[in-house]
């Protein structure tokens, strides 16, 4: 589970309609290793993109233990941390994304309440 | 994941891990403890970065182990700047592949907390670290920040009981730094987690005055120094002096210095102070201390050695022009590089501060005599008590080097002179005292010997006199009556003098009249003895005459009776 892409779609340019919606939007996934929290926070994260998304993002998963030097560029000290490269700014969720109202808080595809 | 190593090496309990630090390795008694985090706290700019970092590059320059240095609060461009002024070029460390920084950039305000996670990204990226570079030593600084940037402190706090097990696990030799918290080590309590060897560094400000401290709070299985320790960073990098450790077990010489007065040596048994005896010299403003530590370290220069002379008064510029007009020419011995200055307020920096400089140049300098010129402008700075620690601890360091050391000190008026002192001179070996007596209208200066420990010495007062010739010490004038000094002394000697020139000239004359009295009694013995003379002449013409009248008589009645021819 080294570097995946996940782009089952073909990416569609997004009606200027939103101010949060911008064309494409860029994940990481930091793991270390397939540990059941990471395999949960991908789960959670690739049904929130499904719901919320679709087909306007494109999703990388990136395993710590196989390739330890990207911890650095996205200074990610917890896993699994989501980062939100695009749109800017970056976003950090750390944690097994199991509370889909903070993870969409996070992307800033809510408000905050 | 972890790579351990031999498990030889792991048994050994108390394996250290040196430091090179200058004096920390004293203290620890070899160092921080192999293998295991050490935590170094204190409070902001008391210099934990530098410790850690210091650690890290004498690590790799003089043991050979290759180092990581995790930093959560400065980027390595920040780090490799400040150090840089200290001669530690990380950079070239980072190319050779000794070094390896690392910046964790932990931001809160990017952050979203959503469920489970742990720090194994962190364990990674030091764990890559660790093994590229193949490093021996850790430095965590400070990873306190953590707590600021993650919000929930329960998962933190049982993530950073993991990491330190897992730096054990990894055989590194590790500093965690902290920052201090109030009535704890650290804010968030990491004494709790790392409890093998625990550093406080300390920086206090005091009268204005800022010292570094240091000071070892535990170090589980070994033996290691309780104080609290002066600690000063200089160009060099952190420098601890574990100076109160020496103790008396100075050795003693019996060779003697001369004074560089030699009617002072000659009150000091006739030969001067001892080598590496520790002389005091106090007295009242003006009353020629200076000059006193001016003739003995000239006399020092004079026979090639090299001296010290650390005023805190004056500049050498000044000394130099002051001392000249009495016939000192220190400018000549310090372009021979025999005597070297050291010129610095007191309230430059604190007495530790002090006490350090004059180490690093006693070091540096070798000298034969070191003064202090006056070390009463210490107290500006500090407690008698803590002033007093540290000429005790001087004292002790330059005689364990065997240096000479004269020390002045500004007695107040209106003081009980002897009194004052008690506190400083009974560390001193010999005292020397200056004063001023004031009469007639005019002062003059005194000097005695009030103690010289281990050699006879004279208990006269002597007149001391600043002439442009040097220092002269004359004998005051015991006459009947009083003692006196100066013009007074002057007076009643020229008294004495004018008495003996009296008698003198009345002798003379009295002689004089006894030769002429001899002389005219011999002319008139001539004159008597010549009349005498002239008289027994007269006599005998006289006598020839009668004798040749009465043949010419009995002749010529011869005569006459022929012609008559009497029968």
């Amino acid at each position: 589970m080294t570097t995946t892409k996940i782009s089952p779609r073909p990416l569609k340019t997004a009606p200027a309609k939103a101010r949060r919606t911008p064309t494409t939007w860029d994940l990481r996934l930091y793991v270390a290793g397939k540990t059941p929290r990471a395999i949960q926070a991908f789960a959670n994260l690739t049904r929130i993109c499904e719901e919320h998304l679709a087909g306007k993002y494109r999703l990388e998963v990136i395993d710590l233990l196989k390739s330890p030097q990207l911890a650095k560029g996205d200074q990610i000290v917890a896993v699994p941390t989501l980062v939100r490269k695009l749109p800017e700014p970056v976003r950090k969720i750390i944690g097994d994304l199991s509370n889909t109202e903070k993870v969409l808080v996070g992307l800033d595809l809510r408000l905050r309440s | 994941m972890a790579r351990h190593r031999k498990p030889s090496e792991r048994d050994a309990s108390l394996a250290k891990c040196q430091t090179g630090i200058s004096g920390l390795d004293d203290i620890t008694e070899g160092g921080l403890p192999r293998g295991r985090p050490t935590l170094v706290c204190g409070a902001a700019g008391s210099g934990k970065t530098l410790l850690a970092l210091e650690f890290l590059v004498r690590g790799i320059t003089q043991y050979q182990e290759p180092g990581v240095f995790l930093s959560f609060e400065e980027t390595a461009e920040e780090l490799a700047s400040n150090v840089a002024s200290l001669g530690f070029q990380l950079p070239v460390l980072v190319q050779q592949g000794q070094l390896t920084l690392d910046y964790v950039r932990v931001e809160r305000s990017e952050i979203e907390e959503t469920g489970e996670y742990d720090l194994e990204g962190l364990f990674v990226r030091l764990g890559a670290a660790i093994d590229g570079i193949k490093a021996k030593r850790v430095v965590l600084d400070t990873i306190e920040a953590l707590f600021a940037g993650l919000p929930n402190e329960a998962i933190l706090r049982s993530e950073l009981r993991r990491l330190f097990r897992w730096l054990k696990d990894k055989q590194v030799t590790a500093i965690i730094t902290g920052e201090q918290g109030e009535g704890h080590l650290t804010r968030h309590g990491l004494e709790e987690y790392i409890s093998d060897c625990v550093i406080v560094l300390d920086h206090r400000v005091q009268n204005q005055v800022a010292t570094r401290r240091l000071r070892i709070v535990k170090y589980r299985g070994s033996k290691h120094g309780t104080n609290e320790y002066p600690a000063l960073i200089d160009e060099h990098g952190l420098s601890v002096l574990p100076i109160s450790s020496l103790g008396l077990t100075y050795p003693v010489s019996t060779d003697r210095i001369s004074t560089g007065i030699p009617r002072l040596d000659a009150m000091l048994g006739g030969k001067g102070y001892y080598r590496g005896s520790s002389i005091f010299v106090s007295g009242t403003a003006g009353t020629g201390k200076t000059s006193l530590a001016t003739a003995f370290l000239d006399r020092v220069c004079r026979q090639g050695g090299r001296a010290l002379y650390c005023s805190f008064e004056e500049s050498p510029a000044q000394i130099i022009r002051n001392m000249r007009s009495i016939g000192y020419d220190l400018d000549k011995w310090r372009k021979a590089g025999r005597l070297q200055f050291h010129s610095a307020r007191p309230s430059l920096y604190g007495l530790e501060m002090h006490l350090a400089s004059l180490h690093k140049l006693v070091h540096e300098f070798k000298p034969l005599a070191v003064a202090l010129d006056p070390i009463t402008n210490m107290m500006s700075i500090g407690e008698s008590a803590e002033v007093k620690a540290m000429l005790t601890r001087l004292i002790d360091f330059l005689k364990n080097q065997g240096i000479t050391s004269l020390f002045t000190s500004l007695t107040g008026g209106g003081h009980d002179l002897e009194q004052g002192e008690v506190g400083i001179s009974s560390l001193m070996d010999t005292w020397l005292m200056v004063r001023m007596l004031e009469t007639n209208g005019e002062r003059n200066r005194l000097l005695y010997v009030l103690k010289s420990r281990g050699m006879a010495h004279s208990n006269q007062v002597r007149e001391f006199l600043l002439t442009d010739g040097g220092i002269q010490l004359r004998d005051v004038y015991v006459g009947p009556g009083a003692v006196l000094t100066g013009s007074a002394r002057l007076t009643q000697e020229a008294r004495d003098k004018a008495d003996g020139l009296a008698e003198q000239v009345g002798a003379a004359r009295r002689e004089r009249e006894l030769v002429q009295e001899h002389a005219s009694l011999n002319a008139q013995a001539a004159a008597l003895l010549a009349r005498a003379g002239r008289i027994k002449e007269e006599l005998q013409t006289s006598r020839q005459q009668a004798r040749r009248r009465g043949e010419a008589a009995s002749a010529d009645q011869g005569a006459l009776a022929r012609a008559r021819q009497a029968d």
